[in-house]
């Protein structure tokens, strides 16, 4: 088992055929994911990689009987949205989308889209998702994935893979690992995914990797503190960031003195996350983690 | 993206919002005029710096006459404001805003952003007006009202009347304050602002709501639909070396550490700053070098780190993943001879050909120290940073 995806998932592509979304979805298809259709506005009926079949909306695949599971958007950031709500429009259930630079305002009217839906977003600005050694719907090396027993979930994209290079090299392995995306407003929180991860059987432990601004960690671990019987590691990128500026990722900024890394490692503490307290230890802690809970 | 006071102003005038009038100086000859064109007796001189606080730090005076106006505008010009906001360096102030006095009944706290926990555009109000939000918000939190607005509904009158009782605006005033309301948010929504405050907003003898101050920051992400944001940048509040990096697309912050940071990825580069200060040492910057980590954008980083002079050694952290680690060892050997580079440098590979690429390190001339953990090669650097020290 895994969480939100696995080996069957099928998977449609919007912007298959850019720069990006042509590089990455051939990533994928070698890494095993099932991608079965690309769109790409005015390049309907032409095929992507000689093989996978290419539609100008995504109400033209569906028509031609294609049974989509999941999309991954790389639809560039000035028409993500629309592609976002026209996916949430099209049904699908897991909606992941890798592009950065989505303006707010536009993230609003697609998180009021998703409430009123029963699709799931990951993302924007995000590595995406993996379930190893099945199916990796983003743009993450996959090669550091290994089928193990932890779920990892991320702000982050390289830090991620620098804790999931770890969490494979102690001999864990994961189930599924997700970037959930460092803009301000997002698809999913942390505490979405904490709670399917909690009813996965294969998932013993998750590892959570946030940072500074806003409150999505401590919301987490509120999570964790009420609803979890696993073990969560928590780790917080930002410390000696200056409140004011944004660290890289639109999310990550520190304002009016709120979402700084110390208060979100207490809150996280306080309700029973184990801290790792730099990046090089999240193996280590987990290994105390998993013994003492 | 932040935006002076008098650029706000004009954002707000041209989403109908009425504003006290005003003339934009950069000399005091300016401010003489200012004063005569206005036929206003009281006027306000107005430092424009990107940062609030300027009232208590001296940069916003009162002044009676043409004569005083100059010589005020004379002092402000050119020295350099330190407010709450601007940290202990300060700002320089380049250009003062005159504008006219107004007869105040009352003056209002209102600001306009984004809730990131409710996905939701939110009124922040206080009867509590010209005062420190955070302050009220810390001592007095009942003297805040806060007021959701669905995206998909807008404002609609049961949010306006909240606002208003709470506020204690009489009910002959609804119209106007109603007015208001639905003007910021259609300039807010429209403009893809992440944030507006007026502080004060407030109540004239006319029985007119003005902001008598208004601080706007522009979400970045949207100045694909916005040409004229470019046009509101101002280079003079920007850390000169800040512009450099943006310019060839590298993601930089100067702090004030002496180990420089070259890292791939934002989350893993606040990670590696992180890890710096556990070992002793202190960041001296935040950079993203990002996914295309070649030679001629390794070398633009290295020439920035390089100018700023407190850097006594460098700390380069690579997580290759699509990236690959001999590419970008490539890339640091070929920028690093290419500038003659003799800081010490400690270089951490990990990830996707790591192992050819520490073979390309240390075949090479470079005396570089190489690493293949994060936590070891921090202390590395600083155990190295802090050795010079001591030596000095």
């Amino acid at each position: 088992m895994s969480i939100l995806i696995n080996k069957n998932t099928s998977v449609l592509v919007q912007g298959i055929t850019g720069k990006e979304g042509s590089f990455h979805a051939l990533k994928c298809i070698e890494y095993g994911t099932n991608i079965i259709a690309g769109v790409t506005p005015f390049k309907g009926k032409t095929l992507f990689n000689e093989s996978i079949p290419v539609y100008n909306t995504i109400e033209e695949a569906k028509k031609e009987g294609k049974k989509i599971d999941a999309t991954m958007v790389f639809v560039p950031a000035g028409f993500a949205a629309s592609s976002i709500i026209e996916a949430i429009e099209a049904e699908i259930s897991l909606i992941v989308c890798i592009t950065e630079g989505i303006p707010v305002m536009d993230m609003l009217n697609v998180k009021a889209a998703l409430n009123c839906s029963k699709s799931i977003m990951i993302g924007p600005n995000c590595p995406g998702i993996i379930t190893a050694d099945e199916c990796k719907i983003g743009i993450m090396p996959g090669f550091i994935h290994k089928k193990g027993k932890i779920g990892v979930l991320s702000r982050s994209g390289t830090l991620t893979y620098e804790a999931v290079n770890q969490i494979t090299k102690a001999g864990f392995g994961e189930t599924t690992c997700i970037g959930i995306g460092g803009d301000p407003i997002i698809g999913s929180s942390f505490t979405d995914f904490l709670r399917l991860f909690e009813k996965d059987p294969e998932t013993e432990a998750v590892v959570m990797i946030g940072e500074i601004g806003g409150t999505a960690e401590e919301e987490a671990s509120e999570f964790v503190k009420n609803n979890m019987k696993k073990p969560v590691v928590g780790f917080i990128a930002g410390k000696t960031a200056p409140a004011g500026r944004r660290m890289g990722h639109a999310g990550a900024i520190i304002s009016g003195g709120k979402g700084t890394a110390p208060e979100k490692l207490k809150t996280m503490e306080t309700n029973g996350v184990y801290i790792a307290d730099n990046p090089s230890v999240i193996a280590e802690t987990l290994k105390k983690a998993l013994k003492l809970h | 993206m932040d935006i002076h006071e008098y650029q706000a102003k004009e954002l707000l005038n041209n989403s109908g919002v009425k504003t006290l009038k005003s003339v934009l100086c950069r000399n005091p000859e300016e401010a003489y005029r200012a004063y005569q064109v206005l036929s206003s007796s009281l006027v306000a001189v107005k430092a424009q710096v990107h940062a609030g606080g300027r009232g208590k730090a001296g940069g916003v005076k009162i002044v009676k006459s043409a004569d005083e106006a100059k010589s005020i505008a004379e002092k402000m010009i050119g020295m350099n404001l330190i407010t709450k906001q601007t940290g202990k360096e300060g700002k320089i102030v380049r250009k003062v805003l005159i504008e006219e006095g107004a007869a105040i009944v009352k003056e209002y706290y209102l600001s306009v952003t984004i809730d990131r926990k409710i996905s939701s555009v939110v009124f922040v109000v206080s009867a509590d007006g010209g005062m420190e939000i955070e302050e009220v918000s810390k001592n007095t939190p009942e003297k805040i009202l806060t007021v959701s607005i669905n995206p998909m509904h807008g404002v609609k009158s049961f949010h306006i009347l909240k606002m208003l009782l709470f506020l204690g605006i009489k009910k002959n005033l609804y119209n106007d304050f109603s007015n208001l309301i639905n003007l910021l948010y259609n300039a807010f929504v429209k403009e893809d602002m992440s944030m507006l405050e007026i502080n004060p907003l407030i109540l004239t003898e006319a029985n007119l709501f003005i902001p008598l101050d208004a601080k706007i920051i522009l979400d970045d992400n949207a100045s694909i639909r916005h040409p004229y944001f470019s046009d509101f940048e101002d280079e003079d509040e920007e850390e000169p070396l800040e512009i450099k990096a943006k310019s060839v697309g590298l993601n930089y912050i100067k702090l004030d550490g002496n180990v420089g940071c070259m890292v791939n990825g934002a989350g893993l580069a606040m990670a590696t700053m992180d890890t710096i200060k556990e070992f002793g040492a202190m960041p001296a910057n935040f950079l993203d070098v990002g996914g295309t980590a070649d030679s001629k954008r390794v070398e633009t980083a290295f020439n920035i780190l390089l100018s700023d002079k407190n850097v006594k050694g460098i700390f380069i952290n690579i997580f290759g993943g699509i990236v690959k680690c001999d590419m970008v060892a490539k890339g640091v050997i070929t920028a690093a001879k290419n500038i003659g580079l003799k800081l010490p440098v400690v270089i951490r590979l990990e990830g996707t050909n790591a192992e050819t690429a520490v073979k390309l390190i240390n075949n090479s001339e470079m005396n570089f120290i190489v690493s293949r953990d994060l936590a070891d090669g921090a202390k590395k650097i600083s155990d190295i940073v802090n050795k010079t020290k001591t030596n000095l």
